[in-house]
This record gives structure tokens, sequence and C-alpha cells, in this order.
């Protein structure tokens, strides 16, 4: 019981910490700080949930999970615990599965999607002398974006540069090669994966906003270490007028994203580090908790 | 690829060969670079007497618009397969492209 209580408690802790971190200030500076404290409530709040089913249906054992889990698992022919405990627990044990098989499907199918884009590119992307390391798309609209990977590639259409003077575009492309780089493709994952498993969850989704305006921050940082930050600014605003833009009347996330990533270019002033470990350290021990209960 | 998308009609691999002879390729090269394109899916070839003739699937442009339609979308596994300078929620763009992508198999038959 004493188990289900704390998983209870995590959960709840995860479900109700969505929303302040989603929208805390002071984690935008300190992107990676903040990146990584989503995954760990990500994490924690997964496993608290799985947990506290298998806790619950579990409790007539009076043992640690995983030992109780056993012991389950040898009474089940003789139908010795109660009929609703042991749907819990097949609950739990999907619910775990299903995270895992909706985790490794995305990686699949995202991987399938990079190899046909890749390929394609192959075929009509072109390299420029202007911006080395770069790959142009004869196309009219601007768009400017990052193919992960092992051989990660940097694209940009020939109507993104058209639309932008030289250091703006190389500000861009030092903001694509440090996502390339950093793999930020791997953080976003779990995110992508939860939000396909859970579309109508709005925690998720505000998740999942939270952590990829993050790491859109923090590739923004990277790019201001090589280029100017007065350039990735004024392309970011030539981006938010330019290309897609959402429809009239709904204000969409790119553009308060936008703004914020604006507010923040150039003032580079990052959190005190005492304040960074405590933070990591109120993750890690909310992530901790649920793991322990599983484990041992 | 350029040689497949400038010639109207299906090409046997001499073709191509003389058509990038300023390069001077070998035979065998080039078969197998169309052989892996055709694997792959990016051209067709079909049996004329005894030699293999080759021709594109779809156009540069009908290309570039699945690129295009790639880096656009945000929904499924395209939001997760790229990252992008500046996301948005919706883009009617992306819209735009899937319907003219959609049509063009429409016009073909035609």
């Amino acid at each position: 019981m004493i188990a289900a209580v704390h998983l209870l408690a995590t959960l709840l802790i995860c479900s109700w910490a969505v929303r302040p971190l989603a929208t805390a200030r002071w984690v935008w500076r300190a992107p990676s700080t903040g990146i990584i404290l989503w995954q760990l409530v990500g994490l924690a709040w997964v496993s608290s949930a799985v947990g506290l089913l298998l806790a619950i249906g579990l409790a007539p054992y009076d043992a640690p999970i995983p030992v109780a889990l056993v012991r389950w698992c040898r009474d089940l022919p003789a139908g010795v615990s109660p009929l609703w405990r042991s749907v819990l627990v097949v609950v739990g044990l999907l619910v775990a599965a299903g995270v895992a098989v909706a985790l490794v499907v995305s990686w699949f199918s995202v991987l399938r999607v990079r190899r046909r884009h890749r390929d394609v590119l192959a075929l009509v992307a072109r390299e420029d002398r202007a911006l080395p390391g770069a790959l142009i798309i004869e196309h009219p609209l601007a768009v400017a974006y990052c193919l992960p990977g092992g051989r990660g590639a940097v694209v940009l259409s020939s109507g993104a540069l058209r639309a932008l003077s030289r250091d703006e575009a190389l500000a861009v492309l030092a903001h694509e090669q440090s996502h390339a780089r950093e793999r930020h493709d791997l953080v976003l994952l779990p995110f992508a994966a939860l939000r396909r498993a859970l579309p109508r969850l709005r925690l998720v989704t505000i998740a999942a906003d939270a952590i990829a305006l993050l790491v859109e921050m923090r590739a923004d940082d990277g790019a201001c270490r090589q280029q100017n930050a007065s350039s990735l600014a004024a392309a970011l605003r030539r981006f938010s007028t330019s290309s897609a833009r959402p429809p009239a009347g709904a204000l969409g996330v790119a553009d308060t994203a936008v703004a914020a990533r604006l507010s923040r270019i150039g003032d580079g002033a990052p959190i005190r580090p005492a304040l960074r470990w405590f933070a990591l350290l109120s993750g890690l021990v909310v992530a901790s908790t649920p793991l322990s209960f599983l484990v041992f | 690829m350029e040689v497949l998308w400038d010639n109207p009609a299906p090409v046997v691999v001499r073709d191509v060969v003389r058509a990038l002879s300023d390069r001077d390729p070998a035979y065998t090269t080039i078969m197998t670079v169309l052989n892996r394109l055709t694997k792959k899916g990016f051209v067709r070839r079909e049996l004329d007497g005894r030699a293999w003739r080759y021709a594109p699937v779809a156009s540069r442009e009908e290309y570039v618009a699945q690129l295009m339609l790639d880096a656009l979308s945000l929904t499924g596994d395209r939001e997760a397969a790229l990252t992008h300078f500046v996301r948005s929620v919706s883009s009617p763009e992306a819209d735009v492209l899937s319907q003219a992508l959609a049509r063009k198999p429409e016009d073909d038959e035609l």
C-alpha cells in the first residue's frame, strides 16, 4: 500500500508540474537543464502510472513489485487474486508494453521517412558555393530544416536563400547544424511517441510543445556562439513573416514561440549554478521514486 | 537522373553514356547507377527487344514537392523526422502541396 501511495503522489506531482514547467521563464535561460528536466518528468510520469496500476493490483502479496509480479504469474492459473486486481496488473503491463512499442514504431517509421527523404535529396538538391555545408532545393517557399542522422544534412529552399542576407543564412545554417550535432531529434522522439500514443491528452501536448521550444532555444544558443546574434534574430523575424503563417484569427504557437526566442537572443544571462543543480536534483528525485519501486 | 529527366522518351544505358560523354563514364557504372535507382523506385524500366529502357517515375518538380511536403508537415512521423528552423502549428502551404501531389496521378491517367 505504501508503494501505491508513493506512486500516486509522484504521478500527481508530475502531472501538476507540467503546466508550471511549460510556462516557466527560468528554463529559457538554461534550455539544456530544462530539456533534461522534461525527460525526467516524462520518465517519472510514465513509470509511476505503470507502477501505480501494478502496485494496486499486487497489493495482497505485500511484497516489492518485481517479487509480487513473479508470484502473481505463478498464481494466475489457480485464480487466487481477485479479478479486478488482475485486470489492473494486465492493464499496467499493457501500458508499459504500449509505450515501448510506440517508441520503437516511431523510431523505425522516422528512420524510413528520413531514408526516403535523403534519397530524394540526393536526386534534386544542389550545393551552393555561397553557403557551404547546406543543401539547396529549388522552391519559392521559405523553409530551413535539418535532416538528423549519422550524417546530418541541413537543407534550405531557394526561397529561404532569397529572403535572407548572407549573414542571416549563415546564422540559420549554424542553428540547424547545432540541431544535427547535438542530435536533438533523439530528445524529441520520446515525446513525439507519447503524443502519438496519447493524442488527446492535453498534458502530453503541452509537454511536447514546451520541449520543442527549449530545443530551438538550445540551437539558438549554439548559433549565437558561432554567428552574430543580431543576424539570427533578423532571420527569425523574416521567417515568421514570410513562411508558413497560421490562418488569420488563430494566433499560432509559432508566433508566441518566435517571440519567446527573440526575447532571449543576445540576452544570454545563464541562471545561477545552484538553481540549476537544485532543479536537476529535484527531477532526479521525482524520477527515481517510481523507478525504485519498479526495480527493487 | 538529369539525362532521364531531359529525355521525354525512355532511354537505354548507351544513351546515358553518350549524353554524359564529357565526363567519360564507364558503361557498367551507368548501368549500376540505373539499377540502383530502379531498386529505390525512382526509375522504372521496361524490356525493349534485348535492352532495358529506363524512364523516371516522377518529374523533378514532384520530388521537390515531396521534400517540401515533408518539410512543411507537422503531423505524425514527419514531425519527428526533421527539425525545423521555425515551427508553425498549421501550414496552409502543406495542404496545398499535398492536394497538388494527390491530384497528380489522376492527371497522368487522362
